[in-house]
């Protein structure tokens, strides 16, 4: 019996430790796996900033395209991507934070819900090219919005509305149902429900697909390119702040313009290799604003979440 | 605290938006240029320099969709310039006149396609245009394959070919130059819409060869070589320069490449003041970005045919090889 005991205790024992082991491996392929995708993008991120890093003068940022290496800018391009992510972003939030908010909250649970539900799942996975393909036509011809910066900001905010959608249903799942039952308790109604916990409490969620999907948004160029981005362009929108009643001017939305994606673009295909530096040195300014952009996020989700206490 | 910054800030960014499009197109003048990427580097530079003389008065951009799809844009009215690296073909032509467009055909400098090897092949001093059509015929997919299969004097080394994809202009006019046939070319070569990855195959393998636009050339002399072409048996090998484009020793592979001006956009003042501007100033520039510039008679001849307006192509929406362009200039032009 004692034999038994103790002989149970030692295959115990073994299984213990061969979990263990199985534990450290799979961490040490986890770190691995980690270690080999920084270690790519720090590369990359290297190579570019060495390549680009003679070009990264102020001059650059303040000069338009020309088609002198040395004296060419990326002026157009990052006030260009600049205005478009804005634009992106607020059609892309406050639609798709309501549509995850009715799906989760308000939709009643039938077919005509599960049809909606598989739709956006699938429009995540279709090509970007395509939803140019869909902004050239509606956008661009039916509601004559031209091929301006609220075209591809509205084209790239269709792009994202599924990932933000998602990720904004999943930040609602996640808030525990006893404080719905509770305000519902209190004779909240749903709205009120809505309001005061649910959105607050799930916009950390909601932050970090927004920064999936703006980064997503600012390196596109197909569907961009197909509602007519131009490559060369020596001027800036107009300002949206006026002088005169009522200060804000709209103009800019309808002006034409260029992104980061295509300048890199036109640059790397050129023959002078000399554009080439130019090149990497725009390609290190995308990956510093993308950078900036998700910083943003990240510090205001930290802010959101620091206020909530439940 | 959220939610009412939030509500708020959607109350006003959708009233922002209703009231963006609402209100009326920008009023600055502006000339807008889209098609070919051959012509890009021409019409660029001009428009650079155009926007410096006129301080920003006048703004200009330049769009890059191809010959084809600049065609598109121009024949529904969108663009009023659009560059083209081949004439304008029947199908174009017959959308433009469904819409109306009218046009002129403005040439506006050379390019000569140039054939490059490695800088290591020795054997190749030369090479005719028919040695070119055993190499690049439909008929050689698969079967030629060493240089040795082409001409019993080369080594046997393997053949590597690089070119252009199949939607761009030098694709077009190559294969109907060399083969004969516009389009008609072995599809077992490597293409590439970005002639630097064609600089890059040729410059690293001794068995190499491709065709690109002159500037390429210019920009890369010390990683490839040109090959002087034979245009027919018994004729000299020519080596493609500024010099040979210009007296029309180049052939067949020199082209004219084009600006297609709408008749509509040419009543507008600050298109009027912008090719004024193209005609005095593209030779210059043209020679700057590595094309080679028409004779001054021709940017001249333009603005004639401007004033008398004659419009249409000279070309009959048919491809053609070989025109000079003293010819091209004198024709007739049709819509």
């Amino acid at each position: 019996m004692a034999r038994m005991a103790r002989k149970d205790i030692g295959e115990i024992r073994g299984i213990i430790a061969r979990a263990k082991r199985l534990d450290v491996i799979f961490g040490v392929v986890g770190v691995l796996a980690l270690g080999l995708g920084l270690l790519t993008f720090a590369t990359l991120f290297v190579d570019m900033a060495l390549d680009g890093y003679s070009r990264l003068t102020p001059d650059f940022f303040t000069e338009f395209p020309s088609r002198h290496a040395e004296r060419a800018g990326i002026l157009s391009a990052w006030v260009g991507t600049t205005l478009v992510m804005l634009v992106t972003a607020c059609v892309a939030v406050p639609l798709s934070v309501a549509a995850g908010i009715y799906l989760e909250e308000y939709a009643p649970r039938n077919w005509i819900t599960d049809i909606i539900e598989i739709n956006i799942a699938n429009l995540a996975g279709v090509p970007s090219i395509i939803y140019g393909l869909l902004a050239l036509g509606l956008f661009v011809y039916e509601f004559n919005l031209g091929q301006s910066i609220l075209t591809a900001g509205l084209t790239l905010a269709l792009l994202i509305l599924p990932v933000v959608i998602v990720a904004t249903r999943e930040a609602i799942r996640s808030i525990p149902s006893h404080i719905r039952e509770g305000a519902y308790a209190l004779g909240a109604t749903k709205w009120q429900v809505v309001q005061h916990h649910i959105l607050p409490y799930s916009m950390g969620g909601i932050m970090t697909g927004v920064i999936i999907g703006m980064a997503r948004a600012i390196g596109e160029t197909a569907p961009i390119i197909t509602i007519g981005a131009l490559t060369f362009i020596a001027f800036l929108p107009a300002s949206p702040v006026t002088g005169t009643f009522p200060f804000l001017s709209f103009e800019w939305l309808q002006s034409p313009f260029t992104v980061m994606p295509i300048q890199i673009f036109n640059w790397t295909s050129r023959p002078d290799p000399n554009f080439h530096a130019n090149a990497a040195a725009a390609g290190f300014v995308l990956v510093l604003m993308t950078l900036i952009m998700n910083g943003l996020a990240i510090w205001l989700r930290y802010r959101i979440r620091r206020n909530i206490k439940w | 605290m959220i939610s009412m910054n939030f509500k708020r800030a959607v109350w006003v960014l959708s009233i922002g938006l209703i009231a963006a499009v609402g209100t009326a197109k920008a009023g600055a003048t502006l000339v807008t240029i889209d098609g070919s990427s051959t012509v890009y580097p021409v019409t660029e530079a001009v428009a650079e320099e155009f926007q410096i003389s006129k301080k920003g008065a006048i703004r200009v951009t330049v769009g890059i969709s191809g010959t084809g799809g600049g065609f598109k844009k121009f024949c529904r009215g969108e663009v009023d310039i659009s560059g083209a690296s081949r004439p304008i073909l029947k199908s174009e032509m017959e959308n433009c006149a469904k819409a109306g467009i009218k046009y002129f055909e403005l040439p506006v400098a050379f390019d000569a396609i140039t054939v490059v090897v490695n800088p290591k092949n020795s054997f190749l001093k030369q090479i005719t245009v028919a040695e070119l059509k055993k190499m690049w015929e439909p008929g050689a997919q698969g079967k030629v394959a060493k240089w040795k299969d082409i001409n019993p004097a080369w080594p046997d080394l393997p053949l590597k070919l690089f070119g252009p994809g199949a939607d761009s202009g030098t694709f077009d006019y190559f294969t109907e130059a060399v083969v004969g046939k516009s389009k008609s070319s072995r599809g077992d070569f490597t293409a590439s819409e970005d002639d630097n990855v064609l600089v890059q195959g040729v410059s690293q393998d001794k068995g190499g060869l491709a065709y690109f636009g002159y500037a390429y050339y210019a920009e890369n002399m010390k990683r490839v070589k040109a090959v002087p072409i034979v245009d027919k048996a018994g004729k000299t090998a020519v080596s493609p320069s500024m010099e040979t484009v210009i007296s029309g020793k180049y052939q067949p592979l020199s082209r004219p490449i084009f600006i297609y001006l709408s008749e509509k956009a040419w009543q507008r003042a600050e298109v009027k003041e912008f090719i004024a501007f193209y005609m005095s100033q593209g030779a210059t520039l043209a020679k700057e970005v590595k094309y080679v510039p028409l004779p001054a008679k021709a940017y001249e001849g333009n603005l004639e045919h401007l004033k008398k307006g004659k419009l249409g192509t000279v070309f009959g929406g048919t491809p053609e090889v070989g025109i000079t362009i003293e010819e091209l200039m004198k024709r007739e032009g049709k819509l």
